[in-house]
């Protein structure tokens, strides 16, 4: 019996994540306090080296390798780029915030990492298993990360919450998929989205299946009525965990529902449309109305995110090729701002302070004229507001939901976001038309205020000019769904 | 000489491009350079869009100008600019207006100068890409990123309830807008394209017709205001500071007309013409209800803001009567509005920069120690009743000449508010401005300052210029008119 070595260089970046992520762990051994920024920068360098990987190894061709577990098309590298990104400038965004909070360890490092190469698994599935083993790679990094610092107890109750509840939603997933391997047959989405073309199996039992599915995915999306975990885990964790939760694991979550529902499940796409629908209608709701009420910023985020997801299912729900590039969009546009907000709330937070309250941005115009511009650019994106990116990421599912005759639910999604842009609004009306409360001179390292400049800029710029992400965005759709 | 150039682009960014200077380089250390660049970048956006009307061809009713070139593939959206007699005029008055509010905000802006004036310059540029642009995403996009400098303008430099009114009138537009923006993408799902000239060949059922109406009508009537939806008007002029009243008054509310002239009419004939009726009732109770609220007002300003809502009435009267003088005269309404109403507004701010009042009640007898300054508020005030040989008498007059030809009693009921207009602008400057020295404010009073005698100087020949021969305006805008209107009477059905 010859065992067949499968070809390797689809998973290439995978397995240079890896290599890279044991390695730091190794070595952040001998690493001293001071030293630690070896560990940074070696994680950056891997975040290089794993994309100039992907984009060498990138091809326009659908390769599947491991036996068809794991699949390498356009679709796949984009994203994995943008989660390298995103990754790499959250790095940037936090390291002051950790170094002054005791958490710029080697763990933090290696647990990111790990995260990270399971939203690259995800990203890359196409089996059930693949699928699952990704999603807890990433939970389980994830909850270890929340409760990273160990001394603070809104930390260890959010990652407790989140531990839970996350892994009931895994064992809904995990159930749902049973119920699906039962009816089918089969592990592979390819072969179950033959076999229902075909109809093999009770449609009872499918159905069963996908309601647990979908259960488990709004779990990891955050959608409503599965969002209870968002607003605590965002608010207890700390904040540079937070930026990180909030960002790149959304771009995995879409590339899941990508995988599962439009790759797995477009025989049923029926079904899951009117489960989307009712969660996309309420998480705008509830995200948008709640948000109105919180005091803290981070809570607030957290509400803003349910509503933005329940945005991005607006672009599932149409089930067009159109919509799923707008729903790409969409979750691009939205780790881009929420990088933005989160790294301000970090650029604003010092030693023994974080800067967590809308309160605390009181006067930002007086002063820094120039973070209080960034963050309203930022702000106004969230709000849908042109000219900034926010506005065509709104404009693309609304015109897919509507294309695809959703009239009334897309009336309510900009209602609600009228809604919306209350909350929004009123950090703009913090920032410019308040006295400022606190007149601690804002020290922060130039790499950041660069960086932040640049997103802030970007947020601005792709509102502009939003061609290229979109043809982007649609491109990588069309050329992975065929 | 010009023809190369985009013309259109050049006014439209000049003043952004200036805005943004003016924020990078003034600093509140030195507010001067910023208060000089800003009127450079002013009387520049001016310059270069005084070409727009010389070398406007009044003879052609289509789109001049054009600037198209491809924006947003995946959707199709293009950068598509133009002008017709409708717009062209609109966009004059607005770089026009910009100058006035950048010398007006000259010494009485003593906070952030750099930012309030980059936010005038911005709003300048973004206004004028809304009368400019073509493509309905375009045009979304200028009118919808207006509302921030805006927003900023109120919330700043406004009165004390400055973030109540700020977030009120952020929020009223927004609502209308994103109904329009649904509408818009309805549109182009059913024509392929964000084209507004191509919406307006676009057939659509009635059912559509009242539909996309009405999301329209939200959008617009929130913008002109119309009763009942005015309500975010007076709290946000009485807030704004002066140069943000002026830029309301004057140019803001005529996009909610303009809106309807470019998209209700054209693209929703059936269903303009089906409600129509409803429409003239709201302009009447505008115009009537609205006039007897003004007079009530104790407050200079939220009277002029009333009276603004009750001149506008007259203008989407004029609309909705479907005949060249309606048409006409409303457009020549609104371009006469924009003068009077931006004049008292600034007749208003002289006085409160004085006293910082705009309670009528604290005033009487200003004309004792300003005599300059009260002739010219008289003069407004008289235009603004509608005075033979000022421009206000020729748009009201025109609004009542084509509401006799459809119904007598339209016209009645609209001449009657001459009558109001009259009673609540002059009795306001009986109170104000006549009579014995109220008060030792008042007998503290200086009169205007070379500048401020400026600002309404211009403000004054442009009055009167437009009372006494109001044919440069009336002709530029027939042929457009007259097009609009042939287009309009074809059913879509």
């Amino acid at each position: 019996m010859t065992i067949a070595v499968p070809n390797l260089m689809p998973a290439l970046p995978e397995i240079f994540v890896l290599t890279m992520a044991s390695l730091i762990l190794v070595v952040d051994l001998f690493l001293s306090g001071k030293n630690r920024f070896i560990s940074y920068v070696l994680t950056q360098l891997t975040l290089l080296g794993a994309a100039w990987i992907t984009v060498s190894t990138g091809s326009l061709e659908v390769t599947h390798t491991f036996s068809g577990m794991f699949v390498d098309d356009v679709m796949a590298d984009v994203l994995k780029m943008m989660t390298y990104i995103t990754v790499s400038v959250m790095l940037v965004y936090s390291r002051g915030y950790l170094q002054l909070r005791n958490l710029f360890q080697g763990e933090f490092f290696v647990l990111l990492l790990f995260a990270m190469l399971g939203m690259m698994v995800m990203i890359s599935a196409s089996h059930f298993l693949t699928l699952y083993l990704g999603l807890e790679l990433l939970s389980l990094a994830l909850y270890a990360m929340v409760a990273l610092q160990r001394d603070s107890s809104p930390a260890t109750e959010a990652a407790m919450k989140y531990f839970i509840l996350g892994a009931l939603a895994s064992g809904l997933l995990l159930y749902g998929m049973s119920m699906i391997y039962g009816a089918t047959g089969s592990l592979d989405l390819g072969n179950i989205a033959a076999a229902i073309q075909q109809g093999t199996g009770s449609r009872t039992v499918l159905i069963f299946g996908l309601v647990f599915i979908v259960a488990g995915l709004a779990f990891k999306l955050g959608a409503v009525p599965f969002h209870m975990w968002v607003p605590d885990v965002y608010q207890g964790s700390p904040t540079a965990v937070t930026l990180f939760i909030g960002s790149a694991p959304k771009i995995a979550a879409f590339a899941f529902i990508m995988r599962l529902l439009v790759e797995g499940l477009p025989g049923m796409m029926h079904d899951w449309q009117g489960m989307l629908i009712v969660m996309a209608v309420l998480s705008m709701a509830i995200g948008n109305i709640t948000a109105i009420a919180q005091t803290n910023i981070k809570r607030m985020l957290a509400y803003s995110t349910i509503s933005h997801m329940g945005f991005l299912l607006l672009g599932f729900i149409s089930g067009s090729l159109n919509g799923y590039s707008a729903s790409m969009f969409y979750v691009l546009a939205y780790v881009l701002m929420n990088l933005g907000s989160f790294g301000m709330i970090l650029l604003l937070s010092r030693q023994g302070f974080e800067a967590e309250n809308i309160d605390d941005f009181k006067g930002l115009n007086q002063r820094k004229p120039w973070y209080a511009f960034l963050m309203l650019l930022v702000m106004f994106s969230m709000a849908g507001v042109p000219p900034t990116v926010g506005f065509y990421a709104k404009l693309s599912v609304l015109q897919a939901a509507l294309q695809a005759g959703f009239l009334w639910v897309v009336v309510f999604a900009v209602l609600m976001s009228v809604i919306g842009a209350y909350y929004y609004l009123r950090i703009v009306k913090v920032m410019y038309f308040d006295a400022p409360q606190d007149q601690t001179p804002i020290a922060a390292q130039p790499d950041i205020s660069m960086l932040l400049s640049v997103n802030g800029m970007a947020v601005l710029a792709l509102g502009i000019l939003p061609q290229p992400l979109m043809a982007l965005c649609a491109y990588s759709i069309q050329h992975s769904l065929l | 000489m010009t023809a190369g150039l985009p013309l259109l682009s050049l006014v439209i960014w000049v003043p952004i491009a200036a805005g943004v200077a003016v924020l990078a380089t003034g600093s509140d250390r030195n507010a001067g350079l910023a208060r000089i660049l800003a009127l450079l970048g002013a009387l520049a956006g001016f310059v270069v869009s005084l070409p727009l009307y010389t070398q406007f061809d009044s003879l052609q009713s289509g789109m001049q100008f054009v600037e198209i070139s491809p924006w947003i593939e995946t959707f199709k959206v293009t950068y598509h600019l133009g002008v017709d007699g409708i717009s062209v005029l609109f966009i004059l008055l607005t770089s026009f207006t910009t100058l006035l509010v950048v010398i007006a905000g000259w010494k009485v802006i003593e906070k952030r100068v750099a930012q309030y004036m980059a936010a005038f310059l911005i709003l300048s540029g973004l206004m004028i890409g809304v009368f400019a642009a073509l493509d309905a995403i375009l045009f979304y996009v200028f009118w919808e990123a207006m509302l921030i400098p805006m927003f900023i303008a109120i919330g700043v430099w406004g009165g004390p309830n400055r973030v109540y009114a700020a977030v009120k009138f952020f929020l009223y537009t927004l609502l209308g807008s994103l109904l329009m923006l649904v509408a818009f993408i309805y549109l182009y799902n059913k024509a392929g394209t964000f084209e507004i000239l191509d919406f307006h060949r676009l057939p659509l059922s009635m059912t559509e017709q009242v539909l996309i109406f009405l999301a329209f009508l939200v959008a617009f009537a929130v913008k002109v205001p119309m009763w009942p939806v005015h309500t975010w008007l007076p709290d946000a002029h009485v807030e704004a500071p002066t140069g943000g009243s002026v830029v309301l008054a004057a140019i803001m509310l005529k996009m909610g007309a303009y809106g309807l002239l470019r998209f209700s009419l054209p693209i929703t004939p059936d269903a303009s013409h089906a409600l129509s009726g409803f429409m003239i009732a709201l302009s009447l109770i505008a115009v009537v209800y609205i006039g007897l609220v003004a007079l009530v007002q104790t407050d200079m300003k939220k009277l002029i803001a009333y009276s603004s809502i009750s001149h506008m009435g007259f203008v989407t009267l004029g609309f909705f009567i479907f005949n060249a003088y309606g048409i006409e005269g409303a457009l020549v309404q609104m371009i006469s509005h924009g003068f009077i109403s931006a004049a008292l507004f600034l007749c208003v701010g002289v006085l409160y920069d004085r006293m910082h009042s705009r309670a009528i009640a604290d005033y009487g007898g200003v004309v004792n120690r300003m005599p300059v300054f009260a002739a010219f508020f008289v003069l407004f005030a008289l235009a603004n009743s509608g005075l033979p040989a000022t421009s206000g008498f020729v748009g009201e007059f025109m609004v009542i000449m084509g509401a006799v030809k459809v119904n007598f009693w339209y016209a009645f009921l609209a001449a009657i508010t001459l009558i109001f207009g009259a009673a609540y602008t002059l009795w306001m400057v009986k109170r104000v401005v006549f009579g014995a020295v109220a008060n030792e404010h008042v007998e503290k009073l200086s009169d205007i300052s070379p500048r401020e005698f400026l600002v309404l100087g211009l403000l004054a020949a442009a009055v009167l210029g437009m009372g006494l021969y109001p044919l440069p305006f009336t002709e530029v805008m027939h042929h457009s008119v007259n097009n609009l209107l042939s287009h309009v009477a074809q059913s879509k059905l």
